[in-house]
């Protein structure tokens, strides 16, 4: 066993860090204040490979590991939060159609997706089902060679924005069965965007509700099986969970980084904030914290490279943990700046607003308590949970 | 045409360095290393070259502990074709680097070299003039311009005074000064391709040169810390204090 980075993963770090800096931390504050989706910056990052980092070097990706993955969008994460994080959802959705599309699908979606070209969001959610994600309602008829489809899809990361849209659709029985995953061109006739939803933070990237009224989508561009979508959507929220903790890791570094600086230049009382054991034993903790986190989050990116049988509960311990522990560093952090760490001078308010979506999506928190749960109270042997 | 770059491992310029409390360097454990900036401006024109088609093959040199594997590593992800350490756990200093430069020219006889204006560490600014000097060619220093011409090169270069356009014939060593060119990012298939690049190792010994530092270091110390400033009440204490304070005016 072997904590340590390799050869490669330092060069990636290194190379992603640097685009980051330059690239993404300069303009994280005007972007989220303009409410910008910095559409020409993430097409600079596909170039640079960001855009396909695990899809298979046969499609154009560059078939690295969920690991490297991880380490990768870790430092894009320290310069921008919210357009690492689209660009985490749109590796996610590149992967499920290399993985699961037929070669057609494949040919016809992937190269311009796997270097940025064009964009992709990932589209499971309605107003209707979120936790309960199987119950969506949003259907698609069979009619010849290709399926009608009806029906809505609500908080659709980068949607209006997105080129491609891999959504789930109910194409049989009710439950998790009856799901089927499409592929749809986003300019499809009859696919309506709502205005850009206002919301909290994540304000580099749009979300929208998506409209399908008689939608036609050709039959090729299903992924795998009639009734295979639901689980093809959750293998792709394995990596997406890890992602999003992994954004929740790299922002609450940049936020350890700050606070750090700001206890050792800030003076009260006559001394430095640093000099104050209570804050000196919060920084401790903060990166503490931060530290387990990374290397649970490491964990669950190597179990999903492994095919663990048990990859899905380590992403959602991972998912569940990193989220919580990144948003609460971020949050002290922000304590640490005082009235400074509240105005958006400072970045410390963007990081707290920006990692709090990330105990809710790609499954809330409870939802990911409910996976391990529900694997733990199961007949299979529970020792091998480590 | 052959260009040689040459390239140096330095402590990342994000860095704050920390002198050593015995005063006989800075702390090097777990400090971030990176490529000399003036140096990953010196492979960018050289890449730029081959890319154009006026050079056939970049090769990047450079000397110091095996660690320096790295940033050859990262000179190859932006682009040149293969590498060269020249190994030693010696402490380096600018005449012994330019020898074993001098060596590297003689075995592979490039047209161009390139080097970085200094290294960020211990800005001397000295290898590439010696190298110069030791292979008995031309020099053009601090180039913000480079122009390729027959057998020659028109080079502008940063004076005190502003721009100076010289020509040197080839071969000639050039050092790059910062706005030479904006350097690229190394992207990700770029950096998994490096690794099959080749780097050929040496070491002082098997060029026969003399690495042995001439230079003594004393002592190193950080720079005075800047003494806190105060808030003057109104300009005419201002005045006061510039005239009989500092006495910078009078
Ligand atoms: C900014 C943003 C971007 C998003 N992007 C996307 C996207 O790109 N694609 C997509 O498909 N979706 C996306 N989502 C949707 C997101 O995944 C859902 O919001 C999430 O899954 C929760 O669903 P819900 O909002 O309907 O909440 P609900 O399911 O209504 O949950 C409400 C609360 O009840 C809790 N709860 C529900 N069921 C249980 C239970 N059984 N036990 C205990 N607690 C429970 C939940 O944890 C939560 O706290 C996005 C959401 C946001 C906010």
């Amino acid at each position: 066993m072997d904590f340590n980075l390799n050869e490669d993963q330092v060069a990636f770090r290194d190379a992603a860090r640097d685009f980051s800096d330059n690239e993404f931390a300069p303009h994280a504050a005007a972007w989220d204040a303009g409410h910008i989706f910095p559409r020409a910056v993430i097409r600079q990052a596909g170039a640079l490979g960001f855009c396909g980092l695990y899809c298979p070097e046969a499609v154009g990706g560059l078939g690295l590991s969920r690991l490297d993955s991880s380490i990768i969008l870790e430092q894009l994460a320290m310069g921008c939060t919210s357009t690492t994080a689209f660009i985490s959802i749109h590796n996610m959705a590149t992967w499920m159609i290399a993985d699961y599309g037929n070669d057609q699908t494949i040919v016809r979606f992937c190269p311009d997706l796997v270097s940025g070209k064009a964009l992709a969001s990932y589209c499971l959610t309605e107003s209707g089902a979120g936790s309960d994600a199987g119950s969506l309602r949003t259907r698609a008829v069979l009619e010849g060679d290709h399926y009608v489809v009806n029906g809505s899809k609500m908080f659709i990361s980068g949607a209006g924005a997105t080129d491609v849209l891999v959504a789930m659709i109910r194409t049989g029985e009710s439950g998790t069965r009856g799901i089927s995953a499409l592929v749809i061109p986003a300019d499809s006739a009859g696919v309506g965007f709502s205005a850009n939803l206002e919301k909290m933070g994540w304000h580099s990237q749009p979300t929208c509700e998506i409209t399908f009224d008689n939608v036609k989508v050709p039959v090729i561009n299903r992924l795998g099986e009639e009734g295979d979508g639901f689980r093809i959507a959750m293998k792709g929220l394995d990596g997406g969970r890890i992602n999003i903790a992994t954004c929740s890791i790299g922002t609450a570094q940049a936020a350890i980084c700050r606070a750090r600086d700001h206890l050792l230049s800030r003076e009260q009382f006559g001394s430095t904030l640093s000099s104050f054991q209570a804050l000196q034993f919060k920084l401790a903790d903060m990166v503490t914290e931060l530290v387990a986190a990374r290397q649970m989050v490491r964990l669950a990116a190597f179990k999903v490279d492994q095919g663990d049988t048990d990859a899905a509960v380590y992403a959602a311990m991972a998912k569940r943990f990193a989220t919580d522990v990144g948003f609460e560093v971020c949050n002290q952090a922000l304590q640490i700046h005082g009235g400074y760490g509240y105005m958006q001078e400072y970045p410390l308010e963007r990081y707290v607003r920006d990692t709090r979506v990330h105990q809710i999506l790609e499954g809330t928190n409870e939802i990911m308590r409910l996976i391990v749960s529900r694997r733990l109270l199961s007949d299979a042997d529970i020792e091998s949970i480590q | 045409m052959k260009v040689l770059v040459a390239a140096k491992r330095v402590v990342d310029y994000n860095v704050n360095i920390r002198v050593l409390s015995d005063n006989t360097g800075v702390d090097l454990n777990n400090v971030k290393m990176s490529l000399n900036p003036f140096d990953e401006i010196a492979i960018e024109e050289a890449v730029r070259l081959r890319e154009a088609g006026t050079a056939e093959e970049v090769i990047v040199v450079s000397v110091g502990t095996s660690a320096c594997q790295e940033q050859i590593r990262t000179a190859l992800a932006l682009g040149a074709d293969r590498g060269i350490l020249v190994e030693t756990d010696e402490d380096m200093q600018p005449l012994a680097i330019a020898k074993v430069l001098k060596a590297i020219v003689d075995k592979e006889q490039p047209s161009l070299v390139i080097a970085g204006k200094q290294a960020i560490d211990g800005d001397n600014s000295q290898t590439g003039q010696m190298l110069a000097a030791l292979a008995g060619l031309g020099q053009a220093t601090f180039a913000s311009q480079l122009v390729m011409g027959d057998g020659e090169a028109t080079v502008t270069r940063e004076v005190d005074g502003g721009a100076e356009t010289i020509t040197v014939k080839l071969p000639a060593i050039l050092t790059t000064d910062l706005r030479l060119n904006e350097p690229r990012y190394a992207s990700l298939p770029n950096i998994m391709k490096a690794k099959k690049k080749p780097i050929d190792v040496y070491t002082p010994e098997d060029l026969g040169v003399d690495v042995t530092p001439r230079v003594k270091t004393l002592k190193v110390e950080p720079p005075a810390s800047r003494k806190a400033g105060i808030i003057v009440e109104s300009v005419e204490e201002l005045v006061d204090k510039l005239r009989n304070e500092a006495k910078v005016i009078s």
